[in-house]
């Protein structure tokens, strides 16, 4: 399973992830549509991120997420109906949303953000479950 | 291929803050078709839903219109709430018509797409009158703006079949059969008069269609005698502004709200996503409310076979998604799948049983005095696919086997059937003879007001009996809770609209259980407020289930935990968002009960809807029999002693009984006196001109009603 894995210990809360992965695919610097959230606790730096666990496939109202073939939750956006209910249930409170936007929306582990990232605190980790 | 018989073009109309601004009129007979404006004066009054229904029901029919005359109209309309998928119980139909078994008007409010698709079509409601000669499928194509009428003499009877073969017919491919629903009942409809409506949605990951019913009065049957087979709608494109909302923002902000709800509280409250409404199974039996053996007692020590785990253990499925419509995370709707048949015409085949809901384990269970799961499921999925209601065959047959038991009726007077408490073989060829029109079956189907007259008089059962254990109520029959011990719900039951079904109020944990309403005055309160916030989710397209069967966690700590207040508000924030009114939770209350006087009012324009069409049978308020009194004689000699000032071992056992009668029947009465003054009703029953004027409903058309009455 391929997830992104956030090292907090070297994270300086610099942002450049979220403009990356907004900018990737919102073509806009706004953190409300980063699919990766920074937070600051004290100057130690979370990170807000999906961890594929999967546990809004089987919620879905639409039956419109699924796992891919690398163990990534993704939204089949032709069947999301934007009832936003995966963002109540997301555990992690990982999965976005903006009132712009018809459907929410997560982090695919793109790698965006780690290329993005000067620090290299971010990296793509693939597991077996 | 089948013959068309009429095609009409429409362009669909866009829909804008929760309305289509059409409806569509349908005449079965001579293949009319029409569309007519819904106007300001119809949403300011009537809102949706259940008041468009009344209302277009009432310019359709007379007080001579009977259920199968031809101007009865079938009535089905989602609200301007309907097909929102950001909030959970969003996507209900309310259907209405004049029922075969009260001949005043019906309501029942369904899950399943069809109301949603329809309303998306661009219809916010749509009129079903007159009668096809031949049967008929109606298709809607709300995408195209096609509507096509065609014989459907060639197609299968029963829902589970007609369905599957439907949206197999109109889906271009797998994934696009999400995008169909079908509205049928089943083979049974055309022989009882307890038929009702099933209401399709695609269940895209067991590959299956399922069912919710619309199934109190008698739907069904009115179906089948205009000769529709099925009705089908298309629409593709379903997303969180289809309905076009004047505020997205705050419906995404309390959608997510209550989401996070569900996911925190459901396992630690009432496991809605687990079990359905079948959680309370256990918790009726603790509190002697479980109907068992026609209402005598309310529970029994066998009820743990039929409980909740049972069910979770070896029949549901568990951890996917089971909602009626999106965005539902209640997901209440459950299944047992791979269910096998092991009598009628399907025996050996394995299918999807849509449920169990609570009524049907305490009705087709307990109260038939059937404790076996098997035999719940098995009945639970005949009874839908035969199109039958099974809360009014529950009751009708818990009658039936009370009568036989008492031997007011003999086997040979049921066609040789041995219908004794517990014999689930002879309710499931009951069901099956239903199906056939055969043996026993169609009397059985005429519901308990007919059939008391008929054993009377043609198997000369003790008619004053039959009256006090036949459960039903202007002809509807009860729906499935004991009672007898709350006098708020013996009001909740009879002092309602359409007759004793719980979803106009369910006042037992309340009076009885938290004593929270003591008063005839808090009663009366109580029995005002309920039914009309209840009456607002069917003028708006909702499912009740997610007021409260969730709470947030600190309702408990609110003034007044049992309206859950934040759910209340819920409310308000998404009518408003949806429509661009700005309403309060006063208006709301105002809303329904403009809509809930004009039904009174039907009901006495069409020969009912006074005091005397109220009252109960003695069964619904206390002890008819022997056995009951001395099954819980220890309560009731001590309510002779405390609520008297009897002393009950100075009387023999029929004095008690008939003391404890005579004051349970005073109190009914005191309280019917308390809740029509609360209403705004004269002492008969009939809703006054003053409080008409304040609701601003006195309309020409309903004075000239009430007049005479006052």
């Amino acid at each position: 399973m391929k997830a992104l894995h956030h090292r907090q210990e070297i994270c300086t809360g610099c942002l450049a992830c979220e403009i990356a992965c907004s900018t990737a695919y919102f073509k806009t610097e706004d953190r409300n549509k980063s699919s990766i959230r920074i937070l600051n606790n004290d100057n130690t730096f979370h990170a807000n991120i999906c961890t594929q666990c999967g546990e809004c496939i089987n919620m879905c109202t639409a039956h419109a997420i699924y796992r891919d073939r690398n163990g990534v939750v993704r939204i089949n956006k032709h069947l999301c109906v934007g009832c936003m209910g995966c963002v109540g249930f997301c555990s992690e409170l990982a999965m976005h949303y903006s009132d712009d936007l018809p459907e929410p929306f997560k982090c695919i582990a793109c790698g965006i953000c780690v290329k993005a990232c000067p620090e290299g605190a971010l990296e793509i980790l693939m597991s077996k479950s | 291929m089948s013959k068309i018989l009429k095609e009409y073009t429409y362009t669909p109309a866009k829909i804008d803050k929760g309305y289509s601004g059409k409806s569509l009129y349908i005449h079965v007979g001579d293949l009319r078709i029409e569309e007519k404006e819904v106007t300001e004066f119809m949403k300011e009054k009537f809102v949706g839903g259940k008041g468009f229904d009344l209302w277009y029901l009432w310019h359709a029919v007379t007080p001579e219109t009977r259920w199968d005359s031809p101007e009865n109209e079938i009535v089905m309309s989602a609200g301007p709430l309907g097909g929102i998928t950001q909030y959970s119980g969003t996507g209900k139909t309310l259907v209405c018509a004049i029922s075969p078994l009260t001949d005043i008007p019906i309501d029942s409010n369904v899950g399943g797409y069809y109301g949603p698709l329809l309303k998306f079509s661009g219809w916010d409601a749509l009129e079903l009158q007159g009668k096809a000669d031949k049967d008929i499928l109606i298709f809607i194509d709300g995408n195209k703006g096609h509507i096509i009428i065609e014989e459907a003499d060639d197609l299968p009877e029963d829902s589970h079949l007609l369905a599957e073969e439907l949206t197999s017919r109109y889906a271009e491919n797998e994934q696009d059969k999400v995008n169909v629903s079908v509205v049928s009942t089943g083979s049974a409809a055309k022989h009882v008069l307890m038929g009702m409506l099933n209401f399709s949605f695609y269940d895209p990951r067991r590959k299956t269609v399922r069912f919710k019913q619309a199934a109190r009065g008698g739907l069904g049957t009115i179906f089948r005698d205009k000769h529709i087979k099925a009705l089908v709608v298309k629409y593709k494109g379903i997303k969180g502004d289809t309905n076009n909302p004047a505020d997205l923002a705050t419906l995404n902000r309390v959608g997510i709200k209550y989401h996070k709800q569900m996911h925190d509280l459901d396992d630690k409250q009432n496991a809605m996503r687990k079990i359905g409404t079948a959680n309370t199974i256990m918790v009726m039996d603790k509190y002697d409310l479980l109907p068992t053996r026609n209402f005598q007692t309310g529970g029994d020590p066998d009820a743990y076979k039929i409980s909740p785990q049972v069910f979770i253990n070896e029949y549901l499925t568990q951890g996917i998604h089971d909602g009626c419509w999106y965005g539902c995370t209640m997901s209440c709707a459950k299944t047992a799948d791979h269910f096998p048949l092991k009598t009628g015409p399907y025996a050996g085949q394995c299918v999807t049983v849509d449920g169990p809901e609570y009524e049907c384990a305490a009705g087709l269970g307990a109260n038939l005095g059937i404790f076996d799961p098997q035999a719940v499921l098995e009945q639970n999925f005949y009874c839908d696919t035969y199109g039958i209601d099974l809360i009014s065959y529950a009751t009708t047959v818990a009658f039936i086997m009370e009568c036989y038991e008492r031997e007011e009726i003999s086997q040979e007077d049921m066609g040789g059937l041995d219908l004794r408490f517990g014999n689930a073989q002879a309710s499931l060829e009951l069901m099956h003879q239903m199906s056939r029109g055969e043996g026993f079956g169609p009397l059985a189907g005429l519901g308990i007001k007919k059939l008391k007259k008929i054993f009377v008089e043609r198997f000369g059962a003790d008619e004053n009996l039959l009256d006090d254990i036949g459960m039903e109520n202007k002809g509807l029959e009860y729906s499935e809770y004991l009672h007898k011990e709350s006098l708020a719900q013996q009001g909740g039951f009879a002092l309602t609209n359409k007759g004793p079904q719980h979803d106009e109020a369910w006042l037992i944990f309340m009076d009885m259980v938290n004593n929270q309403i003591p008063s005839f005055e808090d009663k009366a309160y109580a029995l005002y407020y309920y039914p009309m916030f209840r009456t607002w989710f069917g003028l708006c397209g909702l499912c009740k289930l997610p007021w409260n069967d969730i709470v947030p966690a600190d309702n408990y700590l609110t003034d007044t935990p049992a309206k859950v207040p934040e759910h209340v508000q819920n409310y308000v924030e998404i009518f408003n968002a949806v429509t661009g009114k700005n309403i309060d939770k006063e208006e709301l209350i105002l809303q329904s009960e403009r809509v809930y006087q004009f039904q009174r009012i039907f009901n006495i324009r069409m020969g009912k809807g006074l005091r005397e069409h109220d009252s109960a049978p003695y069964r619904s308020m206390g002890p008819v029999t022997r056995e009951e009194y001395l099954s819980r004689q220890e309560r009731y000699d001590k309510q002779l002693q405390e609520l008297q000032g009897l002393d009950p071992s100075t009387m023999t056992l029929d004095e008690k009984i008939a003391k404890t009668r005579a004051y349970r029947e005073k109190q009914f009465e005191l309280l019917t006196d308390a809740v029509y003054k609360r209403r705004g009703w004269t002492n008969n029953g009939v809703p006054t001109i003053e409080r008409l004027q304040e609701l601003g409903m006195d309309l020409p058309m309903l004075l000239e009603i009430i007049k005479p009455h006052l």
